[in-house]
């Protein structure tokens, strides 16, 4: 059972780097549906700046490594960002259109250099990365002796603790600065901040590529931490970016909730798991006879539909959310719509 | 800041256009897909070294070089294009119906299952059993269409996220039915449907491999033309993409326009399910999709709705495609090098609808003499 | 300002005109609508960039590109549809944009808001938030935002339109405070009675001209309006006696709430004839819209409302309370509806005309397909009849001069042959021809026996127009007076003073 909070925590902070940058994106008015696309193009830029790393030097230094690869990681994701944010807030183009066109084009780039980034460096068989996802995956020397709570909660690499504090800092830097203050504003009412004297358009800009960044990171912690530093391209994070942006729906726009949303979405991905040991504990528990609860016996097919709990749960707070029509938890009144001052 | 004593107006406006002159519009279009083609050029050339010339001759190798690969090209080009028609409606009205892929699956899923079991006893003729088949995968579609419709049209349930979620619902349900269908066992896939009988297969019709699939499709796409341009649905559709409240005082009911509306979309791309599985692959999977139901948005969406156009971009995209394929494989890369350029080509056709629509001013205004 | 010109495609709105604006002072800004004044102000606050012409500020020459700009040379402007974010507390919309040192103070911020409001006479509560404040609560937020950044010169745009006369009077204590304090202030508005009453100089606009300015100590409103219009207002318009004067709708008790959940009819009572023109009258914003919406099927009402129509002497009355448009419209009632915004509710832009004739008609006959060749012709008919100035039956309508897509409009509702012909704001943003072209058709409607239902803002032409005209006040009737005998005294003061008891005919 401690496995199965451990696999939710790991597995929720890749979606939680992907829902923090959504999160920041979509405070600005800018839905970004490229958000599997710029996870993708942080993975494979973390891995490739460490790959190029290790193979130029016979002894790579893991703090090398690690700053590398990071830096790598953000940029090439603000960089998928800053051609979404080009093509939607100065070209006015349609923002789903173009977000997707971003994960259709991240994916490609991603998959193709994941592929064929050794045969390209004249190696063959499959990328790998020991020293640098060693480096990510380090933990506090503490994890392993403070029982379960230690190997739950102390027992991760840094971007774990990273991803927390980073939601912590965007719940602040929302509801305690200046900036963050007309932010928001611009993402509800971009015509009421440009006339507050807010520049709309470089707050869209930096929000859209900081933001791309962050979710960039996700990719990149996929790929040193969760499968350790190798590449595989059947998709997984596409399927994760689009479950961060379910989680930004989840979350109702508010980092905070980010946090337990995503590892609540871990816990019910890897749930199915975990089924026959719950099923057990339960007959134990509550004096059953062995052939009762036949419906958490799960099959291989049936496990795949417990799979869809996160979706559904999303799906649920989404109809929740416009039934009851609070205000607060409403997405960013402009989301998805493009601002011209002059328009008339 | 720079300083407001000095006195010169911004050095770029943006004004919109109207009415630009048809053969202007496309050939803004055309140079941006020269663009495109260019940067992909490119692009291969930074990967592969390659002489650029002949990469696009490899290119067309790839997409249109045996009779095996035009068909292979005409398939697919249907394939998004059957997609495409279905979402316009949908586009049209506004509903950003971003659910295409989940909608293609669950109608793949019932035509899978349906060939599956009906393919078992043998009783039905291929004719009946296909129709049976396209109905299941029809209503399937319409279902998955129309559950986010109905959270739109009473609470206005933001159906971009909505929609998106309904996919990933749908591929779970996939991977249930694959699971559930798999052959040979332990595989994790279901492998061809019928192989021996061929029950419920696509046949070949006057002698061409996807014949029945470009019959199929192209009735489609005329129909769509018609039925947004002439018919009184279509009419309500546009009105009501335009503004709600023109539409509610011109009497329409939005609610029920919505709804409609989503379940002939989601209808048109459930059949696309039908077309993949019984007309294509034979087989169900959760990548039977294969990302087509987002390419498809974006090619509804340039071509402005208009069918035939949608015939164009479908064929451009599903030729770059192959094109990259074949120096992926020549050059041992992989194949997500179409998707590259997939991405290159799309970026630049969204580019050159600003062009389109706006003009660019720039003020070479003489110095106001406030020195 | 020094010969600031402002042009929309083919539209002037402001051609070089001179403006001063002096500290310790208020300013009107008169003109009718559609005169420019607003475009002239929204160049001075960052809004629009002037196509050609200067702008000084103590003395000195600026370029004001963006509001931002404005601010830094202390221009605050309080628009006229205020720009404030609903989720947003009163005091965090104030603070939006500001680049003061130090982290963000929300407790500090609020304690100055409140200082500002003891000092100029508001009252705000600073961590209300905006969507739960009524209007005239946002448009207080609006100027003490505007105060907070320490703005000199300060712009108010119709700022009594959604104003009760006595918040009006609060507004006019707090503007009469900023002076005292010497801050230039610049009121846009049409309305005489308050140029008099408030401003101590007059500039006036025409048709984006600049025509001049006067001390309001040496004018009167007769001398105003005749600078405000260029001739003495006589308006001319042929009324003919009604005749053959039919009930056609009976409106009883009727209320409807709003998206608020407020009031805004309520049990509103009143009949329409066939034959004549009902003119209806009140400040914006005083149930006009619901009203029409009403009756049209687009709101829904509360119970107990009802509004019957009356199809001639022999048929039934039907109540249509309770319809949809669609209903309506099934139901043979015969109700026309030229509503207020013509682009965003009476017509599609993106579409041509004769997409746009066929807009309440398109489901005449049995084809799925829809008949576009009647409505071309329909098209081509109201081009030819009203004049509109079109290069096609094929141009988006949105293309067209407000005036023409007006035509558009009122052409393919009176097409209509409708029984019942309602109008809201159908002269608004209109030049004096198409204005009066407007008016023939309507008078010609009422000769030809339809109920005429006027909702407008010019009284002159209400009393000159309409044979009965209904006075709104915050959602109810406050009196039915005869056109002919009533003076503008007299529907001015019911439009701003709720009577006690409500007087019917």
């Amino acid at each position: 059972m401690i496995n199965l909070f451990i696999s939710a925590i790991v597995f929720g902070t890749v979606i939680l780097y992907g829902a923090l940058g959504e999160i920041l994106t979509e405070k600005s008015g800018n839905l970004n549906l490229g958000v599997p696309g710029v996870m993708y193009l942080g993975g494979i830029a973390g891995l490739a700046s460490a790959f190029a790393y290790e193979i130029s030097t016979p002894n790579p230094i893991p703090a090398v490594c690690l700053l590398i690869s990071f830096v790598c990681a953000f940029l090439a994701a603000a960089l998928g960002g800053l051609i979404y944010s080009f093509l939607t807030i100065t070209l006015r183009a349609n923002q789903n259109v173009t977000g997707l066109t971003l994960t259709i084009f991240g994916g490609g780039v991603a998959n193709f250099f994941g592929g064929a980034l050794n045969t390209l460096a004249g190696g063959v068989g499959q990328i790998s990365v020991a020293t640098t996802s060693a480096a990510y995956r380090a933990s506090l020397p503490l994890g392993s002796k403070l029982g379960w709570f230690g190997q739950i909660f102390l027992n991760h690499g840094f971007m774990v603790y990273l991803a927390i504090v980073l939601a912590i800092l965007m719940h602040f830097f929302f509801n305690k600065t200046r900036m963050g203050l007309n932010l928001r504003a611009v993402g509800e009412n971009p015509a009421t901040a440009d006339a507050a004297g807010i520049n709309v358009t470089r707050y869209k800009y930096l929000a859209t590529c900081i933001g791309a960044g962050i979710s960039g990171l996700g990719g990149l912690y996929y790929t040193m931490d969760y499968i350790k530093g190798t590449w595989a391209s059947e998709g997984t994070i596409e399927a994760l970016g689009w479950l961060a942006v379910a989680l930004v729906i989840f979350a109702v726009w508010r980092s905070l909730n980010a946090i337990w949303g995503s590892y609540l979405f871990g816990f019910l991905t890897w749930l199915y798991l975990y089924v026959p040991q719950i099923r057990a504990w339960l007959i134990g528990a509550l004096h059953l006879d062995q052939d009762a609860l036949q419906i958490l016996n799960l099959t291989r097919s049936s496990q795949e539909l417990f799979k869809m709990l996160p979706y559904l749960a999303t799906i649920l707070v989404l109809i929740l959310v416009s039934m009851r029509k609070k205000r607060e938890n409403q997405p960013p009144a402009s989301l998805g719509l493009p601002y011209f001052r002059e328009e008339r | 800041m720079s300083s407001p004593n000095v006195h010169h107006e911004p050095l770029i406006r943006i004004a919109k256009r109207d009415g630009l002159a048809v053969w202007k519009n496309w050939l803004i279009r055309l140079v941006f897909v020269l663009i495109a083609l260019l940067l992909s050029g490119l692009f291969i050339y930074a990967v592969t070294k390659l002489n650029p010339l002949k990469v696009y001759a490899a290119m067309f190798e790839g997409a249109l070089g045996t009779k095996r690969r035009v068909w292979i090209t005409i398939r697919d080009t249907m394939m998004l294009l059957c997609i495409g028609v279905g979402l316009a409606p949908a586009f049209k009205m506004k509903f950003w119906n971003v659910g295409a892929e989940g909608q293609i699956l669950v109608g793949g899923v019932a035509t899978a299952g349906l060939m599956i079991y009906l393919g078992k006893s043998a009783a039905m003729s291929t004719p009946v059993m296909l129709l049976v088949m396209a109905l299941a995968s029809i209503v399937a579609g319409a279902v998955w269409g129309v559950i986010p419709a109905v959270f739109k049209a009473r609470w206005g349930t933001n159906e971009t996220l909505f929609t998106l979620m309904m996919n990933y619902v749908a591929i779970q349900i996939t991977s249930y039915c694959v699971a559930l269908w798999e052959n040979p066992f332990g595989s994790n896939t279901v492998g061809q449907i019928n192989p021996q009988t061929k029950a419920g297969w696509f046949p070949r019709v006057f002698g061409l491999d996807f014949g029945l699939n470009v019959i199929i499709v192209m009735a489609l796409t005329i129909g769509m033309f018609l039925y947004l341009k002439y018919s009184k649905h279509g009419y309500e559709i546009a009105v009501l993409g335009e503004s709600e409240r023109t539409a509610r005082y011109a009497g329409i009911k939005p609610s029920r326009v919505f709804i409609r509306t989503m379940a002939i979309s989601g209808a048109i791309c459930g059949l696309a399910g039908f077309i993949a599985v019984a007309g294509a692959s034979h087989t169900i999977s959760t990548s039977t999709a294969g990302g087509r139901g987002f390419t498809a948005i974006i090619v509804a969406w340039l071509a402005k709705f208009n069918t035939f156009v949608m015939l164009l971009i479908s064929f451009l995209l599903v030729f770059l495609q192959k094109g990259a394929i074949e120096i992926a494989s020549q050059f041992k890369l992989n194949d997500f090098a179409s998707n590259v350029i997939t991405g290159i080509i799309l970026f630049c056709i969204i580019a050159s609808e600003f062009f389109i629509n706006y003009r660019v001013i720039f003020h070479k205004r003489k110095e106001a003499g406030s020195k | 300002m020094r010969g600031v010109t402002k042009t929309f495609g083919a539209v002037v709105a402001n051609n070089k005109v001179d403006l001063d604006i002096r500290r310790g002072e208020i300013l009107s800004l008169l003109g009718e609508n559609g005169s420019g004044k607003t475009t002239l102000m929204n160049m001075l606050s960052g809004i629009y960039f002037p196509d050609a012409g200067e702008i000084l500020v103590n003395g000195k020459p600026v370029t004001i590109r963006s509001p931002k700009d404005a601010f830094d040379l202390g221009i605050g402007m309080i628009h006229q549809h205020f720009k404030l974010v609903d989720v947003l507390t009163a005091t965090e919309n104030i603070l939006l944009g500001l680049h003061e040192k130090g982290t963000l103070n929300l407790k500090a911020a609020a304690e100055k808001i409140t200082e500002i409001c003891r000092k100029y006479g508001f009252v705000v509560d600073p961590n209300k938030k905006i969507y739960d404040m009524s209007v005239s609560e946002k448009q207080t937020v609006e100027i003490v935002k505007v105060l907070y950044r320490g703005a000199n010169i300060l712009i108010l745009d119709e700022p009594t339109a959604v104003l009760t006369p006595q918040e009006t009077r609060k507004l006019f204590d707090v503007m009469r405070n900023m002076k005292a304090d010497g801050k230039a202030i610049v009121i846009i508005t049409h309305k005489l009675h308050e140029v008099m009453e408030i401003s101590d100089r007059v500039a006036v606009l025409r048709k984006g001209e600049y025509i001049g300015d006067v001390p309001t100590s040496e004018t009167n409103p007769q001398k105003l309006t005749d600078m405000m219009v260029g001739r003495a207002v006589s308006l001319n318009i042929d009324r003919p006696d009604p005749v053959n004067r039919v009930k056609r709708l009976e409106i009883h008790n009727l209320s409807v709430r709003n998206v608020y959940g407020l009031r805004a009819l309520d049990s509103v009572s009143f009949d329409v004839y066939g034959g004549e023109i009902l003119g209806i009258a009140g400040i914006s914003g005083c149930g006009q819209k619901e009203l029409l919406e009403a009756i049209a099927g687009l709101q829904i009402t509360e119970s107990g409302s009802s509004i019957r129509f009356y199809p001639g002497e022999t048929s039934e009355s039907k109540e249509l309370v309770g319809l949809s448009p669609l209903d309506i419209k099934k139901a043979g009632v015969g109700l026309s509806f030229v509503p207020e915004d013509r682009l965003g509710m009476g017509l599609v832009g993106a579409m041509d005309m004769t997409d746009n004739m066929m807009l309440r008609s398109y489901r005449n006959g049995r084809s799925a397909f829809a008949d576009r060749k009647n409505p071309k012709k329909l098209a081509e008919q109201v081009i030819e009849q009203l004049e509109v100035v079109t290069p096609g039956v094929s141009t988006p309508v949105r293309r067209l001069s407000g005036g023409n897509v007006q035509k558009v409009l009122v052409g393919r509702e009176i097409a209509a042959s409708p029984k019942v012909l309602m109008t809201a704001y159908a002269v608004r943003g209109l030049d004096i021809n198409t204005s009066y072209t407007i008016y023939n058709l309507l008078t010609e409607q009422k000769m030809q026996g339809v109920a005429v239902v006027y909702v407008g803002e010019d009284l002159d032409v209400l009393l000159e127009l309409c044979d009965r005209i209904l006075v709104l006040c915050s959602g109810k009737v406050n009196g039915i007076v005869d056109a002919r005998t009533t003076t503008k005294e007299e529907v001015g003061l019911l439009m701003t003073n709720l009577r006690k008891e409500e007087i019917h005919e």
